[in-house]
């Protein structure tokens, strides 16, 4: 299969990316790893009319510490995240998610920027990104501007991500001492997309949850925080006797989705499941 | 659009104008004559066409000739040494890991990445490291059988043909 026609150029620095971004205005793409833009585009999904290549950009591809928070650069392969000490140390969750993305070959292409930018509503980022509060950093020629990521989210394939902008870093701030966190899904055997994945992080005060943090992908066009859960954990005592009776809330005021894989029925019904298995692992009830 | 690329493929540079559109599978296969590497599902699921770039696997229907410029491939023709198989290549012979063949390549250049990183896996990491490959002749076993014994038989050094 192959695309239709397109300009290509090869972006150097994040400054000549965002002139030709500019440059070539609302028909360009930006192409990072391309494993999701390259096999839209050879369906003829999507036809731009020229593509910014900025895989080869160094100053996008980093993981670093920076006072209390992980700075991750937009074209920072999910392999590398999976594989990075400082992620398994930190924040396991992010290197759990990353290593359950595709397969190797997806991993060493595929980065976090172009996960993000892309939207797939099955896409396993989001929920672990939404449970850690995670910020985008997206930035144009003019500016840089910082954004939650649950305000990134706009919907099926839609961000708030401009035509000339470049999301440029990802922004997770490092939880208190005593949190756990985890990302469990049920996948699509072939494509190991999320039919439904669950992202949990609690905090254990004095033998309560705090900071409870429940995220789905995969249930409903666009990633979500399911409140309902997190409201009827805040609090309680960290017996886990609630853990049952919240989880029944999974996706509650969500137009849930429907689709060959499974019935809006079924995906709640995994919801469900799965939001008890990941608050069971990190209350320790696993 | 005409785009100059320079690739290093299997330890030759090769210096050409493509099409910003020409997929690196297509330019391996249809431009360089490179058919060892192959075109299954041509939707990044079967690894069919997988090969090296700068030491990691990678499927080479969902890269663009154009984004591999400086790159250092290797493709299952740079796999033997002056006639001499690569101890993958070997094992897949010995072990019987191919039926039809054509899954082969691809599942050869993902174990070479998954001995590199892991030089003595177990069964279990083989079968986890090769979920990007599918074979539809169903072989599995005795393709995860070779590469594990191929890694026995390489230790620890991975030799790049």
């Amino acid at each position: 299969m192959i695309p239709s026609e397109f300009e290509y150029f090869r972006a150097g620095s994040v400054k000549e990316a965002l002139e030709l971004l500019n440059e070539k205005g609302p028909d360009a793409k930006i192409l990072a790893g391309g494993h999701s833009l390259i096999p839209a585009m050879k369906l003829r999904f999507n036809n731009p009319g020229a593509l910014i290549d900025i895989g080869g950009i160094s100053e996008l591809n980093y993981i670093r510490e920076e006072n209390d928070v992980l700075a991750i650069g937009a074209a920072t392969t999910h392999a590398d995240l999976a594989a990075s000490g400082l992620l398994n140390s930190s924040l396991p969750m992010l290197a759990e998610t990353a290593a359950t993305i595709g397969d190797i070959q997806v991993r060493n292409k595929g980065t976090i920027g172009g996960s993000l930018a892309h939207a797939d509503p099955a896409a396993d980022w989001p929920a672990a990104l939404l449970a850690a509060e995670a910020e985008v950093i997206i930035t144009s020629r003019s500016e840089s501007r910082v954004v939650a990521i649950a305000d990134f989210f706009q919907g099926l394939f839609t961000t708030d991500l401009g035509d000339a902008e470049l999301i440029t870093e990802i922004r997770v701030p490092l939880p208190p001492a005593n949190t756990r966190s985890t990302y469990l899904k049920f996948e699509q055997p072939a494509s190991r997309f999320a039919i439904v994945g669950c992202a949990a992080m609690v905090t254990r005060n004095n033998g309560s949850f705090g900071n409870v943090r429940v995220a789905f992908t995969g249930v409903s066009a666009s990633p979500f925080r399911d409140h309902g859960i997190e409201q009827a954990l805040e609090g309680q005592p960290a017996d886990g006797a609630q853990l049952h009776e919240a989880c029944k809330l999974a996706g509650n005021g969500v137009d849930v989705m429907g689709d060959h894989f499974a019935s809006k029925e079924y995906r709640t019904h995994l919801a469900v499941v799965f939001a008890e298995r990941a608050l069971k692992v990190v209350t320790g009830q696993g | 659009m005409s785009v100059p690329i320079s690739i290093t493929i299997n330890g030759k540079i090769y210096e050409s104008e493509v099409d910003s559109r020409l997929l690196l599978v297509q330019y391996l296969r249809e431009t360089l004559r490179l058919t060892g590497t192959h075109v299954g599902c041509d939707t990044s699921s079967c690894g069919a066409c997988t090969i090296i770039v700068d030491g990691k696997a990678i499927k080479s229907c969902t890269m663009l000739a154009a984004q591999a410029h400086g790159a250092t491939i290797i493709t299952i023709e740079g796999l033997a040494n002056n006639g001499a198989l690569h101890p993958l290549q070997e094992s897949f012979k010995e072990e019987h890991g191919l039926q039809c063949g054509f899954c082969t390549p691809g599942m050869i250049m993902t174990a070479l990445q998954l001995l590199e990183d892991n030089p003595q896996p177990s069964e279990a990491e083989i079968r986890h490291g090769l979920e990007g490959n599918y074979c539809r002749c169903t072989g599995y076993h005795n393709i995860v059988k070779a590469i594990y014994h191929a890694s026995r038989k390489m230790g620890k050094e991975v030799v790049h043909g």
